[in-house]
């Protein structure tokens, strides 16, 4: 199948790639773009675990074609810490212990990320919906919806992002 | 070393955990991550129908296909002699006979057994040229009649799996005093009786299972990436049973697992053929499942018919229990398939309760279904479920509150001996109990139901005093019983001549957090700081041979292997300190990091005494050997006995049988905790996955098909954070007799002590509505036919 020549911004950083028409996202950033940190979870948008953002949206990388990335903003877990350090959202995880096996953790990352802004200041029930596309089979989501809540504290008094 | 350092390590602090900067930052390296160069890609041709002879297969279209490289069957593996999974325990039926073992070929042989069996394997340079080679396969297929409840495949004239298993009988087998129980319900005040399924789940972790192997022709050795629990245990299997290759050949690496809960405790025969064929193809083989593959090849979990029978005396005092269980084993035996349904469930019938006779007895059939296994309790949950529904049950028919027809029972006096076999070492039931009930607000609960009601809804209470087995046990009583592996594990404490330890342990970590918790273990056992101590595990190349992680026995079997390994190296930096200390070795104390001679302010820290070991200059060589490095193998000498109270508060609305679970209390005893932060959140999970069951999860098969319905996320309802409640936990402690921690492990509690809880409580809710019976999981349809007095009928 011939090739389509795609570029966009990758956490930043502009890339280029040749991917398939038929070729999903998430195997470009996994296969193409050496970003394992979006998983495959089950690859039929159901799971949340190959979650990205794409041009200030969340978007279920399995579910979206890598040339729908085009000329776009790409965002994955391995943008939101900088220079070493991590994002509240990162650093609340781990303060809370949100993870356990930590394959889940890398869309309920990114998820969190683009919920607090859609709602910086959720309640708990607003977490659990909001956050209800992504599964996590390890820790119950209570140390998740706790995390959420202690990052959105830190970033209000931080004044956003 | 200061202060707040050594707070900071302590046994007993939530210590922040040192795996997790890789996690959230997408540097988890789990098998699918891992790419090797010139990795080929295997594509699982699987059988689309529940039982088929195979007649024909052809594959010279598929071996035409772009980028395919070779296209394997059942031939092809017995053209190699390939071997079949092998069963890791034989259980003897009530007559002594061995189990029926029929053989599990990694790729089918003549005959296919349920959806999803391995046909045939298709390696090609991609993975999607390997999918659609799969399509080119032609496999003719005599279609026969399948069988997929348990039940029905035990009645005469059932389709059969197995030419080996008449009646599709794997054994019946059963535990306890027949006699002596007929005799308690011979004088029995009251009788209850209970018909009861435990629904059949499939486990889902996140992480799909994956395999990638690797053959290096330079040393005849293979390198196998696997999503795995128990990385030896693979390797032992697969080289001595299926592939006979020598073991020393073999590495296996169980990286970052995303999740097991028991289904990656198997060896699978996706396992077996990467490796096989990657000598074949001289190449790297990868193979990852994806979700649909999952549901149809992780091994499922429970699946239980039960009829079970409490005898009691007039006070609500129990005198006798007979069970009668049907279980489902699948279309093979898995692994550890045979001993879920018999020495991890019959024994945990007695619960926390002096029941003083017991007989159970379980018929284990196979069907065309995947095969069933250890999934998170395994065994347990469906004990604990049969118990505590029976004993809420006989609470209401005896008209005694559910609280206290327990507290009449309790066993108080310890060690205590079953009639099924176990010997409780410790535990304090009333005391969880009364925390729990604290906890839930027992006490306020009827101005809540009023309140409830007053807005038309119903609310109720339910209870679940259970009790687990874990850190299963002591290996020569386990293969008098039928284990056909040890079940100690292996800790290595390997101290660098700076005096920073490298931690080797058989244990593996998929999310329980070792590499903090077995940290914490050595840095506050040596007085050096967390920092200091990092754990390897997950690599047949690195550690000593151990027994993995499953059973919730990593901290009691694993924690204990490394405290004896610290024992060892304790006792060697004694000898050492003696002579840098110019001191008798027995007037040598280890404490806070120091070696001190007694009653002295003469010490030497434990650095000084690790560079003494490696730099020997003032050194006693003559009768010591340098180096600070200690193994050791720690084989339990009882299991350990987590048990706790579950509380659960639910609300229905009986317009449209919705259920919410307003509240859930737990209080475990686990013995002594290491980082309760790190048991909170086992304990979160364990309640979600034992809610799950409860409230949502349910594998469904067409009972004529044998076709899976619920083989994706929008037909297996997976608990989502907007399903479930905030938990309140809190646990009592009694520490473990036996292990060097006194530890019982926590992996397993919530989801084998919630579901009858949740089940109670919502039976306890709608008994004004004349309700006395309920099938998990409590769907809205099933609850509100059970208030319109039409219970669905279960599968
Ligand atoms: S892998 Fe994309 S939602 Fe599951
Ligand atoms: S931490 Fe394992 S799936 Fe969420």
């Amino acid at each position: 199948m011939a090739k389509t020549h795609i570029s966009f911004n990758l956490n930043g950083r502009p890339v280029d790639v040749l991917a398939e028409p038929r070729e999903l996202l998430i195997h470009v950033l996994r296969e193409q773009l050496a970003h394992t940190g979006p998983h495959i979870g089950c690859e039929t948008s159901h799971c949340g675990a190959c979650t990205v953002d794409l041009n200030g949206r969340s978007v279920k990388s399995c579910t979206v074609l890598a040339v729908q990335a085009q000329g776009g903003n790409v965002l994955t877990v391995e943008g939101l810490a900088t220079n070493g350090t991590l994002h509240p959202l990162q650093e609340e995880f781990m303060q809370q212990h949100g993870l356990q096996c930590g394959f889940c953790t890398p869309g309920m990352l990114v998820r969190a990320y683009r919920f607090l802004q859609e709602n910086p200041n959720p309640s708990e029930e607003e977490i659990r919906t909001g956050m209800s596309g992504n599964i996590c089979r390890c820790t119950g989501y209570q140390n998740i919806v706790k995390a959420v809540q202690h990052a959105a504290k830190r970033l209000q008094a931080a004044g956003g992002k | 070393m200061n202060a707040p350092e050594k707070a900071q390590s302590a046994i007993g602090a939530s210590v922040r955990r040192k795996e997790d900067y890789r996690f959230l930052t997408g540097g988890g390296k789990y098998t699918d991550d891992v790419t090797l160069p010139g990795q080929s890609y295997a594509y699982f041709v699987r059988s689309p129908h529940a039982h088929a002879k195979i007649l024909k297969i052809n594959k010279s279209a598929a071996l035409k296909a772009p980028g395919v490289i070779a296209v394997y069957t059942g031939d092809d593996t017995a053209a190699d002699k390939m071997g079949g999974l092998p069963c890791g325990w034989l259980i003897k039926d009530v007559k002594g006979e061995p189990m029926k073992e029929p053989p599990h070929p990694p790729l089918a042989q003549g005959k296919v057994r349920h959806v999803g069996d391995q046909v045939a394997v298709i390696i090609a340079e991609t993975y999607n040229q390997a999918k659609d080679a799969a399509e080119l396969l032609e496999v003719d297929y005599d279609v026969l009649p399948a069988v997929v409840d348990a039940v029905e495949a035990l009645k005469p004239g059932a389709p059969q799996v197995h030419d080996g298993a008449p009646n599709n009988r794997c054994y019946l087998w059963s535990l306890g005093d027949k006699a002596a129980t007929d005799a308690a319900f011979a004088k029995a005040h009251h009788v209850t009786k209970i018909d009861i399924t435990n629904n059949r789940l499939i486990p889902n972790a996140i992480e799909p299972r994956a395999a990638l192997a690797h053959y290096n022709r330079a040393d005849e050795s293979y390198t196998l990436y696997v999503a795995n629990q128990n990385p030896h245990v693979e390797r032992l299997l697969m080289t001595a049973f299926v592939l006979g290759l020598p073991e020393h050949k073999v590495r296996v690496i169980a990286p970052d697992v995303g999740g097991g809960f028991g289904s990656k405790i198997f060896l699978y025969a996706e396992d077996v053929i990467v490796t096989w064929a990657s000598k074949k193809v001289n190449r790297p083989v990868k193979w990852t499942a994806d979700r649909s593959e999952a549901f149809l090849s992780d091994a499922h979990g429970r699946d239980h018919h039960t009829h079970a029978e409490l005898a009691m005396d007039k006070d609500g005092k129990f005198l006798g229990l007979r069970v009668k269980t049907i279980a489902n084993l699948g279309a093979y035996l898995s692994t550890f398939g045979s001993s879920v349904p018999t020495y991890l469930y019959g024994t945990l019938l007695a619960g926390q309760y002096t029941t003083p006779a017991i007989y159970v007895e379980v018929d284990a059939a196979f069907t065309n279904t995947t095969p069933v296994d250890a999934y998170r309790g395994a065994g347990r949950p469906e004990a604990t479920y049969v118990l505590e529904r029976i004993v809420s049950q006989a609470a209401r028919e005896m008209n005694l509150d559910q609280a206290e027809i327990r507290r009449r029972n309790f066993i108080t006096a310890f060690p205590y001996q079953t009639p099924v076999a176990l010997m409780y070492d410790i535990g304090d039931y009333k005391s969880c109990l009364d925390k729990a009930q604290k906890l839930a607000d027992v006490a306020g609960f009827p101005a809540r139901r009023a309140e409830a009601e007053k807005r038309g809804k119903k609310r109720g209470l339910g209870y679940s005093t259970y009790i687990e087995a874990c850190g299963l046990a002591p290996s020569n009583i386990a293969g008098a019983l039928g284990a056909r592996a040890g079940l100690f594990e292996a800790g290595e404490i390997r101290v660098h001549p700076t005096g920073s330890v490298t931690v080797f342990t058989g244990s593996h970590s998929h999310g329980q957090g070792h590499e903090t918790t077995f940290a914490q273990v050595v840095a506050a056992r040596l007085g050096i700081p967390v920092e200091s101590v990092d754990v390897v595990h997950g690599d047949t190349g690195r550690m000593p041979f151990g027994m993995g992680t499953y059973g919730s026995r990593s901290i009691a079997v694993g924690g204990a292997a490394i405290m004896k390994a610290l024992d060892k190296i304790e006792a060697k930096g004694k000898k050492i300190a003696a002579h840098l200390l110019e001191a008798a070795e027995s007037d040598i104390e280890f404490k806070d990091g120091k070696f001190t001679v007694a009653g002295t302010d003469k010490s030497v820290p434990f650095g000084g005494v690790a560079f003494s070991a490696y730099v020997p200059h003032n050194y006693p060589l003559d009768k010591l050997e340098p180096g600070l490095n200690e193994t050791a193998f720690y084989d339990p000498g009882n299991f350990t006995y987590p048990a706790g109270t579950h509380i659960a508060e639910v609300e229905v609305d009986p317009e449209t049988g919705v259920v919410q679970i307003v509240n859930f209390s737990a209080v475990d005893d686990f013995g002594n905790i290491i980082n309760p932060m790190i048991v909170e959140g086992q304990v979160h999970g364990g309640l979600a996955q034992g809610i799950g069951q409860a409230m949502l999860e349910n594998c469904v098969y067409d009972q004529e098909t044998g076709q899976l319905l619920t083989g994706s996320y929008m037909d297996y309802a997976m608990p989502r954070a907007a399903d479930l409640p905030s938990f309140k936990v809190d646990t009592h402690v009694t520490p473990c007799t036996h292990n060097p921690l006194g530890v019982k492990g926590c992996g397993e509690a919530g989801a084998i002590g919630s579901p009858p809880a949740v089940v109670n409580a919502v039976i306890d809710a709608l008994a004004p509505l004349g309700v006395k019976h309920l099938e998990m999981p409590l769907t809205p349809e099933r609850v509100w036919r059970a208030i319109q007095g039409k219970p669905t009928k279960v599968a």
